[in-house]
């Protein structure tokens, strides 16, 4: 017996550590040779910040980031208003005409290729264009095409975070007198805003990251920079994206700090509180 | 006061209702419409479907485009590329899902049995990289691979190799992005089920007598099952219409079906087929959903 412990006790930790090790090397990768001096991608052949200098100069990559960020905060707070919508609609109402094709519509972005859905869209903003006269392929139908599949992410966030919320204390506002919009503000949205917040920067992320759906559905000129970046990245090395890689790492990891960090103090704070 | 209440209801279920009516069901009808028409004699492929031009009805109905995708009328010169690139994606989404399978099972299970006080910072370590850019990684795997790339230097450098390995653009390099890049969705719903699992069946299979191997395979596997579907679901649905990996990774044979979607919509502007290949890769994809949501519904009885 106490062979078989110690034999799974090291396999358990081979295998962690070889798989650990699988998922972090793209990332030790790329922020190595963004400080690589020369653009081969082989060897580190020296310390040098050439590549931070050509991503700030490399006018296609700064302006695709400027429109991904614009289309990303639209996205993440158009997704969490809708899945907002559509979560309290699972959650609340049982019984009502065409639920189970709501239901039905909710989930299906989820299981669907984005290949599908850019095609599908696309063909949709043609036909629109041809009746009505618009909306350009650009800004608007990115962001369409993004809130699309965003929605559905942030409705199963909410949604599993609403089943969880007390209605007793709903309840007790509506006795006291409260009326439904009230209780709605008052009470349900503090009670699910963490789920807002996570669905928010889940979203925002989808968004900001996407490439399937920009290439179906970005116009002439209007590039998003997952899409310089697939393009450049097609081409061949370019040590700028490693520099991109390296900021948006930097930013990632500040950020789960500053959370961590955050939730602590929560934590904290609740305990003494209750001490 | 009742009345207020309806029209917040109505308001309520009708805005996201008309959206994903707009957005995702419209535009499914529009690619089915579309897969049905002749785009070669220069038709509207918007004009309506029933034609009532010179007095009679006539339903306007092409299946050309789905015939042409499984024959090229030449018996000779076996399957059509487009058979071959569904095939080729379902043999990749396939070994993807069983790599995956093969490597996320045990690191789940270990996973489960770490610590509980370490467990939310090691499973928070298997969603980090999920937040910074896919596309990137998969690019940094470009570099890793490549014949004059980091890893063939080192396995060089350590003389396991005599001259570097041809991995990039073929086989190796498509399984090892796709792997990367989808084995967390196999992780996660594998660790939940695990995680939950009573151990003291494990105990009392062992006071029955049962070798660690054997209370494993009798006990741990069947209880995981839920987990195991549910991650071989989340792998192999998006490998299969999979756009962005076989373009950075794979080379001139790895072509799979999402891209030659896109090279029908816009190099070839074959709009019709480009809708019919679509369709039949959403065929393809129903069949394991739809398995999936079966023992979904057995599960939950």
């Amino acid at each position: 017996m106490n062979a078989t412990r110690f034999f799974e006790k090291y396999t358990s930790r081979f295998w962690l550590v070889s798989v650990f090790i699988f998922l972090y090397i793209p990332l030790l990768f790329l922020v190595v040779f963004s400080f690589n001096s020369t653009r081969q991608d082989g060897v580190f052949t020296g310390f040098s910040l050439r590549w931070y200098e050509a991503l700030l100069s490399d006018s296609r990559l700064v302006e695709g980031f400027w429109l991904s960020l614009k289309v990303a905060l639209l996205t993440g707070t158009l997704s969490v208003v809708l899945g907002c919508f559509a979560a309290f609609v699972l959650v609340r109402y049982k019984r009502f005409t065409g639920r189970t094709l709501f239901y039905g519509m909710v989930n299906a972005p989820l299981v669907m290729p984005e290949v599908i859905i850019g095609l599908s869209l696309l063909l949709l903003m043609v036909a629109s264009q041809r009746l009505f006269g618009f909306p350009e392929r650009g800004f608007v139908t990115l962001v369409l095409g993004h809130t699309l599949l965003g929605m559905a992410y942030a409705t199963t966030v909410i949604q599993s975070r609403l089943l969880e919320a007390d209605r007793s204390i709903e309840e007790a506002a509506m006795d006291l007198g409260c009326r439904p919009i009230q209780v709605f503000f008052l009470v349900t949205l503090p009670s699910i805003a963490p789920a807002l917040v996570s669905s928010w920067l889940l979203t925002f992320t989808l968004s900001f990251d996407d490439v399937v759906l920009s290439e179906f559905l970005s116009g002439p000129g209007v590039t998003t920079l997952p899409q310089v970046i697939f393009s450049y990245a097609r081409r061949g090395v370019n040590p700028s994206i490693y520099a991109a890689a390296t900021l948006l790492i930097a930013t990632v990891s500040l950020g789960i700090i500053a959370y961590s960090l955050y939730t602590l103090r929560q934590q904290k704070k609740l305990t003494s509180g209750l001490g | 006061m009742q009345k207020k209440f309806s029209v917040g209801k109505r308001f309520l279920i009708g805005v996201p209702y008309v959206w994903l009516l707009l957005f995702f069901v419209l535009p499914f009808l529009i690619l089915l419409r579309i897969s049905v028409t002749d785009m070669g004699s220069g038709v509207n492929p918007f004009a309506p479907l029933i034609d009532t031009t010179g007095g009679s009805w006539r339903l306007m109905l092409e299946f050309k485009n789905y015939i042409s995708i499984f024959s090229d009328g030449d018996a000779s010169s076996g399957p059509t590329i487009y058979v071959d690139a569904y095939k080729t994606s379902l043999k990749y989404a396939a070994f993807t899902t069983l790599l995956c399978l093969f490597i996320g099972y045990p690191f789940a299970y270990f996973l489960a049995r770490c610590k509980p006080s370490v467990r939310p910072a090691l499973l928070m370590l298997v969603i980090l990289p999920f937040w910074t850019s896919f596309l990137l990684r998969i690019a940094a795997w470009k570099g890793i691979l490549a014949d004059q790339g980091v890893l063939n230097n080192f396995l060089l450098w350590l003389g396991v190799i005599e001259t570097p390995m041809v991995m990039l653009y073929t086989d190796v390099s498509m399984l090892v992005g796709m792997t990367y890049v989808y084995l967390p969705f196999m992780i996660l719903p594998l660790y939940a089920t695990l995680v939950k699992m009573d151990l003291r069946l494990l105990e009392a299979a062992h006071d029955l007598g049962a070798s660690p191997f054997r209370a494993f395979w009798l006990i741990t596997v069947p209880l995981s099952k839920v987990g195991i579907v549910a991650g071989c679901m989340l792998v192999f649905i998006p490998a299969v219409g999979e756009f962005v990996i076989p373009s950075l990774l794979g080379g001139a044979e790895n072509i799979m079906i999402g891209r030659v979607v896109w090279d029908e919509m816009f190099s070839s502007n074959n709009w019709p087929r480009a809708s019919a290949l679509s369709v039949v890769m959403i065929v393809l994809i129903l069949v394991p959903l739809a398995l999936y949501y079966r023992s979904k519904d057995a599960a939950e009885k």
